[in-house]
């Protein structure tokens, strides 16, 4: 996953070409599919009910999205029981999950975990795609994806430690802390990555012993966040060394890109819901959208909706195919998006006026999903400056 | 097996092949060659047969363009006919009559006619339909007689033709009372001069009108009209402002990076931080224009180009503004103020301090950025309009 580019020529595209950036036919059934059913059944008066509640997630929304969709299995082949799709389809329904704002584990359990199974091609794959099991990977959500298979492979919070005697050939018994993972307050299994030789990717069952949970107070409580403790915890080895690398590497990169699609999808809400209020909010006995302060404003974020839209389908496409760009890719529609999903929930606020600031409202919903959306798996400005190395645009006091 | 636009296209390959055995690029005279590329339908391959065209996507143009300039064939010289190929033609196309269609386009094609717009006038910018030269019919209805003066004609001093909107009645709101003309710019009574603009140079001209006399059968639409078929011209012209495949590095953001790469010793944090944010916002415009062009293969031009022409002007703005900054002692110089006439407007081959000025006319020229937001506002999003007292009482009765 590294792009060189030499100094004084741009980087090119690898496969020359333009990928199709639309959406096909397909990808809007499923987005209808996936609009209807979170509508229906998650709308945001029962999201705002639920963060209220010890329970984060919606387990009967979960399942029916999982199961009656087959939207748990998109990633994963049709050999295992999944859908065998692309990450142009992953795409479109991270998309609608940031529309909705829906408290379900999708990123974490079908795109995350999913990503970082695919190349082993692990038995967890088949529980994942029937909807039975989630899991998690159990990397930092602050996390900037590590550019190399060597660099997620590297010291984390978990060491591998000394059998116990009985232990079952291919185990490991990890300790150490994991901070700050999203869903993992409902994850079946957790897939942690362990510092050791060799550097270890093993599933961990939540009920193990020797696993603590801590949830965290989230600034976003519809994908709240939770601290994880090891302590001797037996876990079956996924995968070793390179491998595990790659996995863990897999995911965090399928993470950031289906998390930028998600940003997107929280950025159009956003629009949609403003430009619907100020179409019926009356002062000064007319809409307040009449006024062109308002227009401007709300044109400024579908133009940037619009911007970042492409960039979402752009990386989506470069992972769906491998191509040779997905770093800068990813990176682009990391730092696009989330500007633009923040950018749109500041203004929804905004453009809300009163109403906007209070806790019965949705807009706060979409403001923190939009703001820790951002942050999650690299920043804006993290991202942007990989793109200096791959752009090869060194910094100052660096020459060549 | 072949989709069927794969299929048209590979017929077009043997067609543009069979064409170039019969019509050698390198002993044909250019003009001779391009009436021949024209009469075989493989001018604009999306046109009706007939008018240069095949009756094809437009998608499939750019390949055929592409296999031609490949043979080393001369082409029209785009950038000098810019007007008459994105916004003559395609207004013609739309609305003129099979005659007009039949004496305009070829010789419009191949560059023998250079097209200019007579639209802008100095009592009407922005507010277009408020223009004021009058066209009066006379009394066989043969001929009308215009007079007024018109504004920022681009190569108004190069033209044979002009497409010009003037009040036909004045005594109608004034959207209903504008007609749209093919207006002969060889006949007596149309004086042409240079307008200077900030950087030196007169691109545009102010044009005079006294009573000339235009054909009737010169008029494109019904009278009364001329609004609706002004619209087509100036989508068509959002689209070609905005627009354009480049590859990655390909516009003004080249020139920036290239400034950054080659000169470590101007390099400071400030200003990496900025180019990175550019660099980023560029490509992802490129994408988004990309996208558009994908969605634009089988429709026609809407709102949604002006979304790429606000893009395209910020961003030439900011990245002039930060190469002249960049460039340091050497941006107090200029390059030349001395008033030329150039045919085409390049932001290449002039210094950074030409880009920094040019680039201020990218958002008032062909629509201000905030008429184009009024535009997506109410166009796109659905947003109310302002209330106005200028669209139902005669266009006599206005205060101006």
């Amino acid at each position: 996953m590294t792009t060189t580019a030499k100094r004084g020529a741009a980087p090119a595209r690898a496969s020359g070409s333009m990928p199709d950036l639309r959406y096909t036919e397909a990808e809007e059934e499923l987005r209808g599919v996936v609009r209807g059913l979170l509508a229906d059944r998650s709308p945001w008066p029962a999201v705002l009910a639920r963060i209220e509640t010890s329970e984060p997630g919606d387990p009967a929304v979960w399942r029916a999205m999982a199961t009656e969709l087959g939207c748990a299995g998109l990633l994963i082949p049709e050999d295992r029981g999944g859908a065998g799709a692309s990450y142009r389809e992953a795409a479109v329904v991270a998309e609608e999950t940031g529309y909705a704002v829906a408290p379900v584990p999708y990123l974490g359990s079908s795109v995350v975990a999913t990503a970082a199974l695919l190349g082993s091609g692990d038995d967890l794959l088949t529980g994942l795609a029937a909807g039975d099991v989630t899991a998690a990977l159990t990397v930092p959500f602050g996390q900037l994806p590590p550019r190399t298979a060597q660099g997620a492979a590297r010291p984390g919070g978990v060491r591998v430690v000394l059998h116990e005697p009985g232990d079952p050939p291919r185990t490991m018994r990890l300790s150490g802390q994991v901070l700050g993972v999203a869903d993992a307050l409902t994850a079946d299994v957790y897939l942690v990555p362990a510092d050791g030789r060799p550097f270890g990717l093993c599933a961990v069952d939540a009920a193990a012993d020797g696993v603590t949970l801590a949830p965290v107070t989230s600034l976003d409580a519809t994908r709240p966040l939770a601290d994880l403790v090891f302590d001797k915890a037996l876990g079956r080895v996924v995968a070793v060394n390179e491998e595990a690398g790659a996995g863990v590497l897999a995911g965090l990169w399928a993470g950031a890109a289906m998390l930028a699609s998600e940003q997107l999808g929280v950025a159009q809400r956003c629009l949609d819901m403003t430009v619907a209020y100020v179409k019926e909010r009356h002062q000064f006995a007319r809409p307040v959208g009449s006024f062109q302060a308002l227009k401007h404003r709300l044109a400024d974020v579908w133009i940037e909706v619009t911007q970042a839209r492409a960039a979402a389908r752009y990386a989506a496409a470069c992972l769906a195919t491998g191509d040779a760009d997905t770093p800068v890719a990813v990176a682009l529609a990391k730092a696009a998006c989330g500007e633009a999903a923040v950018h749109a929930a500041e203004e929804c606020v905004q453009l809300h006026g009163g109403i906007g600031f209070t806790w019965e409202h949705p807009a706060h919903l979409l403001l923190k999903r939009a703001k820790s959306g951002s942050i999650a798996f690299g920043t804006p400005g993290q991202h942007r400056t990989a793109l200096a190395r791959m752009a090869g645009l060194p910094p100052a006091g660096q020459g060549g | 097996m072949l989709t069927p636009d794969q299929t048209a296209a590979d017929d077009l390959r043997k067609r543009v092949r069979a064409f170039l055995a019969e019509h050698d690029p390198a002993s044909l005279p250019r003009l001779d060659f391009l009436h021949a590329r024209f009469d075989a339908g493989l001018a604009w391959v999306h046109y009706p047969e007939g008018l240069g065209g095949l009756g094809l996507p437009r998608a499939l143009q750019a390949a055929v363009d592409a296999q031609f300039a490949a043979a080393g064939a001369p082409d029209n010289d785009p950038a000098r006919i810019g007007i008459g190929l994105g916004m003559a033609a395609p207004t013609i196309l739309a609305y003129g009559t099979q005659e007009q269609k039949e004496r305009w386009l070829r010789p419009l094609w191949t560059g023998e006619e250079v097209w200019c717009q007579l639209f802008s006038e100095p009592g009407a910018g922005s507010d277009l339909a408020g223009l004021a030269a009058r066209a009066v019919r006379d009394e066989e209805g043969e001929r009308w007689l215009v007079s007024g003066q018109k504004v920022w004609t681009s190569m108004a001093h190069a033209a044979r033709w002009g497409l010009l909107l003037a009040r036909t009645d004045p005594d109608v709101p004034k959207h209903a009372g504008l007609t749209y003309f093919g207006c002969d710019m060889t006949v007596p009574g149309v004086e042409v001069r240079p307008l200077r603009q900030l950087t030196g140079e007169a691109e545009f001209n102010e044009v005079f009108l006294s009573d000339v006399a235009v054909r009737d059968a010169d008029r494109i639409g019904a009278v009364g009209e001329g609004w609706k078929v002004a619209q087509a011209t100036l989508m068509n012209e959002r689209v070609a402002i905005g627009g354009g495949a480049l590859p990655r590095e390909g516009g003004m953001i080249g020139l920036a990076a290239a400034a950054w790469r080659d000169h470590p010793e101007r390099r400071t944090p400030g200003l990496h931080d900025q180019l990175l944010r550019l660099w980023a916002d560029a490509e992802v415009a490129r994408l988004a224009g990309a996208r558009l062009r994908q969605l634009l293969a089988a429709g026609q031009p809407g709102p949604e180009g002006s979304a790429a022409k606000i893009v395209f002007a910020r961003l030439n703005q900011e990245l002039s503004a930060w190469e002249l900054e960049f460039t340091g002692a050497d941006g107090l110089r200029y390059d030349d103020w001395s008033l030329s006439r150039p045919e085409s407007v390049s932001f290449f081959g002039r210094g950074p301090g030409y880009r920094y000025l040019r680039a201020r006319g990218n958002s008032i020229e062909g629509g201000t950025s905030e008429i184009l937001r009024n535009i997506i506002a109410e166009r796109v999003l659905g947003l109310p309009t302002e209330p106005r007292t200028d669209t139902k009482v005669p266009w006599k009765d206005l205060p101006r």
